[in-house]
């Protein structure tokens, strides 16, 4: 995209620190959340200012060994590399962690984190099918607005629930729709900018302010796009990237198939598309916190078995996003995505007939020439 | 009408690979070792290979580089990745066959490829050189043998377990069999058997393969471990005299339709 339209996205992190600061000062909460399973409505609600603090950078990995393991997923040491050398100023503000029992490797850590940071972690069912599931989830929505209440010292109403699920759903709308652009061939955006549109956006303390900075960018792409602008020509590899989530500092897959030739049309994991198109009915009259429970337990994610929405989504993507070829990315130790690669190939090779390449690695750049020549055949596999 | 040359070059982490092809017959084929410059080592090959075959430099008319020293071969019209390379040049060397197995001096992959040697599928291995030309040259030299001394040698003997892929404790447990007496050729058809179950299993992974195996690479000279990857897979696991080259062949036929 040309620099200028970004322009108001290269530096929100940044910006939005000092920002934090100052309200900080003022008496204003903060609650950090890592995973789209937090729900971020509650915290909205109780008028909270939320933050992402999912680690994306490789830099506090050392850290973080010192006491986990090496053989862990990067972005769980990342994750509490930043919490545990106090390098990351949104954990830092933070009043209120909420981590969830997603993975082993997660609930945990999250064990250690509770020792620096006051810290609920939600109880995720195995499951999103049969009753209990679902009541596991309603009863972890109603601890974590106890929760929310006892530590920011504000009553949940709601009335403000649901002014908050209005919100959010426009808002996840909105950068739904901003991913959807890219439906068009060629497309209108790179993954790298997708990338760091959606990663920015996430340190935004207003929310408000997010979904009119991302109109104005949607609306400017459109105007651009109706001039004749486009990134790619009609036969550039259009790659779908499927898997562990990625942010700026663990780009490097998107960024490789980029530079190789490609283009990253689409990214299909929690961090990209994977729940933006999971809205709560506003109008529905029912327990405010039972609908928080039925959307977020409706949430592809490898953690759950079976996991078929998944497939469903992505085949869904493939055809909407006139996909070329998929890739799924597995941070090294993440044993959920990894083995669902399996299942994943299946689909996109057998089923849909598509190239399919998995790629398992960590933050580090040790592989990236190696990771380089794969990406680099795979998109001449895609040509040839 | 003078002869048109298409040249294609695999400079990978050992040896260097030239290959000439004309519009019609037979490819001319040179090798040698990449040294310290992929550049130099490009170059040198040649002026070898024209002197050779009597060609003159003004009739090569499309060069590919391939190998993790492509890039270095600035003068190359085109870079493409030794995995397409391979599928071509392994097609073109044995029509029909639907797997390669490539195990150079320090990476391993196989391919499925249709009749045209396009890539369908493939794997390499991951990040370290395990159970590939520098793991046999680590061994042979613990064994104080050369390379070229170990086929002949592991020839009808009963493999003797070796537990390590790691270049580094599998010398030191070729070390410990030694000091227990156990024979050179069972420690060597142990490390072959050991490098074929590998690569088995990478080709396990991409499914079974149906006709027959292409084994390229600098470790297809090894019939040792070809003999265990025939025994491993159940399909004929072929080599060619060209097997060391057929990325370069690969690259070549790829220049060839550039012309």
């Amino acid at each position: 995209m040309e620099g200028n339209m970004l322009a108001n996205f290269d530096s929100i992190r940044e910006q939005n620190m000092i920002a934090l600061k100052e309200v900080k000062e003022k008496g204003a909460k903060v609650v950090g959340f890592y995973c789209t399973y937090g729900p971020q409505e509650l915290a909205v609600a109780a008028g909270a200012i939320c933050v992402g603090l999912c680690g994306t950078k490789e830099d506090p990995i050392p850290a973080a060994e010192q006491d986990l393991p090496r053989n862990l997923c990067p972005l769980i040491k990342s994750s509490y590399g930043f919490a545990v050398s106090d390098t990351c100023p949104f954990f830092h503000f933070s009043d209120l962690v909420i981590g969830e029992t997603t993975c082993d490797g997660k609930k945990k850590m999250f064990e250690l984190m509770a020792k620096i940071k006051p810290t609920y972690v939600m109880q995720l069912p195995q499951t999103q099918e049969g009753e209990a599931s679902l009541a596991l989830m309603y009863a972890e929505m109603k601890k974590v607005k106890e929760e929310m209440e006892k530590h920011l010292g504000v009553t949940i109403t709601d009335e403000a629930i649901g002014e908050a699920i209005a919100l959010l759903n426009e808002e996840r709308r909105t950068l739904k729709e901003f991913f959807d652009l890219n439906q068009a061939k060629p497309a209108v955006i790179t993954g790298m900018d997708l990338l760091k549109v959606s990663w920015q956006l996430g340190f935004h303390a207003n929310r408000k302010e997010r979904t009119v900075l991302l109109r104005r960018l949607i609306d400017d792409l459109k105007a651009k796009a109706a001039e004749g602008y486009h990134v790619g020509d009609e036969s550039t590899p259009r790659i779908l990237l499927t898997g562990t989530p990625t942010g700026l500092g663990s780009e490097k897959v998107i960024r490789l198939v980029e530079e190789c030739g490609g283009l990253v049309v689409s990214i299909e994991n929690c961090t990209g598309y994977k729940t933006l198109n999971q809205y709560i009915d506003e109008n529905d009259p029912r327990d405010k916190l039972l609908l928080l429970a039925e959307r977020y337990l409706k949430i592809p994610c490898s953690v759950m078995t079976p996991n078929t929405g998944r497939l469903e989504l992505l085949e869904r993507m493939i055809k909407e996003f006139q996909v070329d070829g998929v890739i799924d990315l597995t941070w090294q130790a993440c044993h959920t995505y990894n083995i669902e690669s399996t299942t994943v190939g299946q689909l996109v090779k057998d089923k849909l007939g598509l190239p399919f390449l998995h790629l398992e690695t960590d933050y580090s750049q040790s592989d990236v020439e190696t990771l380089r020549v794969r990406i680099n055949a795979f998109l001449e596999m895609i040509q040839e | 009408m003078t002869v048109a040359l298409a040249v294609g070059i695999d400079v990978g982490s050992t040896a260097t690979k030239i290959v000439f092809k004309k519009d019609q017959g037979d490819i001319h084929c040179h090798i040698r070792p990449t040294g310290w410059s992929p550049r130099e080592a490009a170059q040198a090959g040649i002026r070898a290979l024209l002197e050779e075959t009597g060609y003159s430099e003004s009739q090569i008319k499309a060069t590919v580089a391939t190998g993790y020293g492509r890039i270095a071969l600035s003068f190359a019209d085109r870079t493409v990745t030794e995995i397409t390379c391979h599928g071509r040049g392994a097609a073109f060397l044995v029509p029909g066959a639907d797997l390669v197995i490539d195990i150079g001096g320090q990476d391993s992959k196989v391919l499925k490829i249709n009749n045209q040697g396009k890539v369908l599928d493939f794997l390499m291995n991951d990040k370290c050189a395990a159970g590939t030309g520098r793991f046999l040259q680590v061994m042979a030299a613990a064994l104080g043998l050369d390379v070229s001394e170990l086929a002949d040698l592991s020839a009808g003997q009963e493999p003797v377990k070796i537990s390590s892929m790691c270049t580094v404790f599998s010398e030191t447990e070729v070390i410990g069999l030694l000091a227990q007496g156990v024979a050179k050729g069972a420690i060597v058809a142990g490390l072959h058997q050991s490098i074929a179950r590998r690569m088995a299993a990478m080709v396990g992974r991409l499914g079974k393969p149906e006709t027959k195996a292409v084994f390229t690479g600098g470790v297809a000279l090894n019939l040792g471990v070809q003999r265990s990857l025939e025994q491993l897979l159940g399909i004929p696991v072929v080599t060619h005299q060209y097997s060391q080259a057929a990325g370069a062949i690969g690259a070549a036929l790829i220049a060839q339709k550039m012309i």
